[in-house]
């Protein structure tokens, strides 16, 4: 069982020692000929106000709420799926209430305006 | 007899990574000559005939160009963002199976010929290893933005952050009437139960959603959001240089092979030629080799589509996409649900 999951283990050790060794590479045989013009951020030629450790929206926050929230239902519709044929009716009607509770959300969340984006 | 298979493995895991990398390079090079092609121009032609060295030429040169860090920038996670990245679109690759695999007595035991399956890993829980590797890669994109101190890099991030998780809750939905019908998320299943038809027929709904849902998850055109370039500069790697800038791209491109060999999976039947009828009744242990074909051109054709749309179509505004994301995606993919259930149940 577990050591289905040997070569994994195995591409995940090769592609970590490719991008290492691109990383590696691309150090050592660049020119290194630093200024202090060439390290600013990049702001279109302007010199940058400021730095960019700043507030965002709270609107990405609220997305990154609903998306758990929802994604953690459809979850249990993975398990729910690879059974369903055996389970017949029961399994249908099961779901189908299941769905009115997710979809009773979903029509709170858009009733709420959390999904108005302006 | 174990380490005849990790042998196995690695060779074929050197297969694997030595072709995506080619396919990776000569993707940008394909996506050059067909944008020039629609846009009735040229396109990289100089570099060997035809142009067909250029992805080798850009390749030396992303090696040999200075590797800038801003300052202000978080060094670890700079550095670490294109490496996550292109790792993890890598990887993703694994549970993909080409083909059937075939029997061999080259390794000396002819009682017992070894059995080389055409993936690098059969796992049982294949589809949500892909879905799950796949979602790793906004850290990415996301750290790359962050820590790049760059006001640009950081709207990058997080718009690509949000569009992602967005799109994602669809995709995982839109494929759950696969896995229902199929009765498994092992993917090699997933394929044989196309042989009779294939489940683009059944499923064109979730296919339609699937397909919306993978171009927003590859940051391809129409939902190039967080890379737009009128607004954002190049987005998340606006402040890369030299061969970070190359792995992120490398990234982009593996993914979009990923989610062309999964649209091939589990809506364009794998390795089965027609949409009806499976083999036709030809051998397919004697001919094992017909399957990956069937399988590498129809990803091909994938990519070729992929490419299409991103010189065909315009760019999408943030407000629509996150509207056609939640509001129209979503509830499509739960009445896809809903209705391939009620079918499967009462049919």
């Amino acid at each position: 069982m577990l050591e289905d999951y040997l070569p994994i283990l195995i591409i995940l050790i090769f592609s970590v020692l490719l991008a290492g060794g691109l990383l590696g590479i691309s150090n050592l045989l660049g020119p290194k000929r630093y200024s202090k013009n060439k390290l600013t951020p990049y702001e279109c030629g302007v010199p940058p106000v400021g730095d960019a450790r700043e507030r965002f929206s709270v609107k990405y926050y609220l997305v990154a709420a609903l998306f758990i929230l929802f994604d953690v239902e459809s979850v249990f519709l993975f398990a729910w799926a690879v059974v369903f044929k055996r389970l017949g009716v029961l399994a249908f009607v099961e779901i189908i209430a299941f769905f009115i509770v997710i979809l009773g959300g979903y029509f709170y969340v858009l009733k709420k305006g959390a999904l108005e984006w302006e | 007899m174990l380490w005849v298979e990790i042998g196995i493995s690695v060779v074929k895991i050197a297969l694997v990574l030595f072709v995506v990398l080619t396919l990776v390079a000569y993707l940008s090079y394909a996506e050059r000559r067909i944008s020039a092609f629609i846009q009735d121009r040229l396109g990289p032609n100089r570099v060997g005939p035809f142009g067909l060295l250029q992805p080798i030429a850009d390749g030396l040169k992303f090696i040999f160009k200075e590797d800038i860090i801003p300052e202000g920038a978080n060094k670890p996670f700079y550095i670490l963002a294109p490496a996550f990245s292109l790792v993890t679109a890598i990887i993703a690759l694994a549970v993909i199976p080409i083909g059937y695999g075939f029997n061999t007595t080259f390794f000396g035991n002819l009682n017992e010929p070894i059995h080389v399956s055409l993936q690098i890993a059969d796992i049982n829980a294949g589809l949500l290893y892909v879905l799950a590797i796949t979602s790793l890669g906004v850290y990415g994109i996301v750290l790359g933005g962050w820590s790049s101190n760059s006001k640009y890099s950081l709207l990058g991030g997080i718009r690509s952050a949000a569009q992602m998780i967005s799109y994602e809750l669809s995709l995982g939905l839109s494929i759950i009437g696969v896995i229902a019908i199929a009765g498994s998320l092992r993917l090699y299943d997933i394929i044989d139960a196309q042989a009779k038809v294939w489940f683009l027929i059944p499923q064109c709904l979730g296919f339609l959603v699937f397909m919306v849902s993978s171009f927003a998850e590859t940051n391809r055109l129409p939902f190039d959001l967080p890379e737009a370039e009128p607004e954002l500069v190049a987005g998340y790697h606006t402040e890369y240089s030299s061969m970070k800038f190359a792995m992120f791209y490398m990234a982009e491109y593996t993914n979009m092979i990923t989610a062309s060999a999964l649209a091939v999976c589990l809506f364009l039947g794998g390795w089965f030629p027609l949409p009806f009828g499976g083999w036709f009744g030809i051998d397919i242990e004697k001919y094992w080799y017909l399957p990956p074909i069937v399988f590498i051109a129809k990803v091909f054709l994938m990519l070729f589509f992929f490419i299409w749309v991103r010189w065909t179509l315009p760019r999408f505004r943030y407000d629509q996409l996150m509207r056609l994301g939640w509001k129209v995606l979503f509830p499509l993919a739960v009445l896809n649900l809903i209705v391939t259930s009620a079918i499967i149940v009462f049919v």
